[in-house]
């Protein structure tokens, strides 16, 4: 992998994950109201099958955003779209945190600029 | 793909969470020989939109829907190691927001999907990049179906974890199969879902892509076009498969 600038490198950086944010917010808010709404393969499975009668209903299934729907927001696609949303961001934001810190906790355990550059997965 | 609290009893579910626990350690430690700072965003990008696309359940067989695990498409992105990070957080981000995978299961879906997908169909990814060419096609080809084998290797750990802690009103090689079967429908969403997402990065930033960090077109690009011959494209195939 070459060296490049870190200015231009965080540039191209930025260009992608803005695209890749826009796509996900785009996916969440306007897609995700309108997919199928049947059980997954493993709620279908279990059902059938009856291996889920220990089931217990989640402790959180009266919060806020239970089931990717916003209480108080009575529009359905609005209040899944909006849940979406809140979720894509709170993804990104609890990664992008938690990454940031254990990046400056390796740092300082190595020694700032003694960080190699990441070789091929192979 | 989400386990509810309650489906596999407390033992097997504190023994996956102690595997989770572990292997997410290990994918965190040691960093700084595997991240660099343009990593912290991308797989920040990365793991929020696996969220986005978890939403977006499709209809396979009648009655039934399925959706992105993510897996795969994290490591390829990623790496494997920050790639299971990446989907963990999905995972606990659906659990304690949205209700969505019992708290109690966290480990269970943490290593059915997270560790899975991301350590055990980066695997396959890997071998598969060995027998293709250096092209950034056999990449997508090979995240492709790397990520289509991925959710019937989750049903199989499914099924583990139903033979270790399950209520046992069904036999183990029952819900292997309708799991399995179920989820090698799924596994074509999955497939095509990675593979166009991982060519889609390709096209616009290839250097990015953990997965095609060894490709000869990225390594020499003159000498590449230059020797883009039909003979010299076939020896070097012909080459690379024998390596």
């Amino acid at each position: 992998m070459p060296l490049v600038s870190s200015r231009k490198a965080s540039g191209g950086t930025t260009a992608i994950v803005v695209a890749g944010l826009a796509v996900a917010l785009a996916l969440a808010f306007f897609v995700s109201p309108n997919v199928s709404s049947s059980p997954d393969g493993l709620e279908m499975v279990a059902a059938q099958l009856s291996i889920d009668t220990g089931e217990r209903p989640h402790a959180m299934d009266d919060g806020t955003l239970a089931d990717y729907t916003i209480r108080g927001v009575d529009d359905p696609a609005l209040s899944k779209g909006l849940a979406g949303v809140i979720g894509v961001a709170a993804t990104f934001s609890v990664a992008t945190v938690g990454f940031a810190l254990l990046r400056r906790t390796a740092r300082r355990r190595v020694d700032v600029g003694a960080v190699p550059i990441p070789g091929p997965p192979s | 793909m989400h386990i509810p609290d309650g489906l596999i009893g407390p033992g097997t579910s504190f023994g996956a969470s102690a595997v989770a626990v572990g292997a997410l350690a290990w994918c965190v430690r040691d960093q700084h020989t595997s991240i660099d700072d343009r990593q912290v965003p991308l797989a920040g990008m990365a793991a929020a939109y696996i969220f986005a696309v978890q939403m977006l359940n499709f209809p396979v067989a009648s009655g039934t829907s399925g959706h992105l695990l993510g897996g795969v498409l994290a490591a390829v992105l990623v790496g494997p190691r920050l790639g299971a990070v990446c989907v963990s957080v999905v995972i606990v981000v659906q659990a304690m927001l949205f209700a969505d995978g019992g708290l109690s299961a966290l480990g269970l879906n943490i290593v059915n999907m997270a560790l899975v997908g991301a350590i055990g169909g980066y695997a396959i990814f890997v071998t598969l990049r060995r027998v293709l060419p250096r092209r950034p096609q056999s990449v997508v080809l090979a995240s492709g179906i790397a990520a289509a084998l991925a959710p019937p290797l989750a049903a199989l750990m499914f099924t583990l974890e139903y033979a270790l802690g399950g209520n046992e009103a069904a036999s183990v090689t029952t819900v292997a199969a309708s799991m399995v079967g179920a989820h090698v429908i799924i596994g074509i969403g999955e497939g095509v879902i990675t593979a166009l997402t991982v060519s889609a990065v390709i096209t616009a930033r290839p250097e990015l892509v953990w997965g095609a960090s060894n490709l000869d077109a990225l390594q020499h690009t003159p000498a590449g076009a230059a020797a883009g011959t039909a003979a010299s494209t076939a020896a070097s195939t012909a080459i690379d498969r024998m390596r």
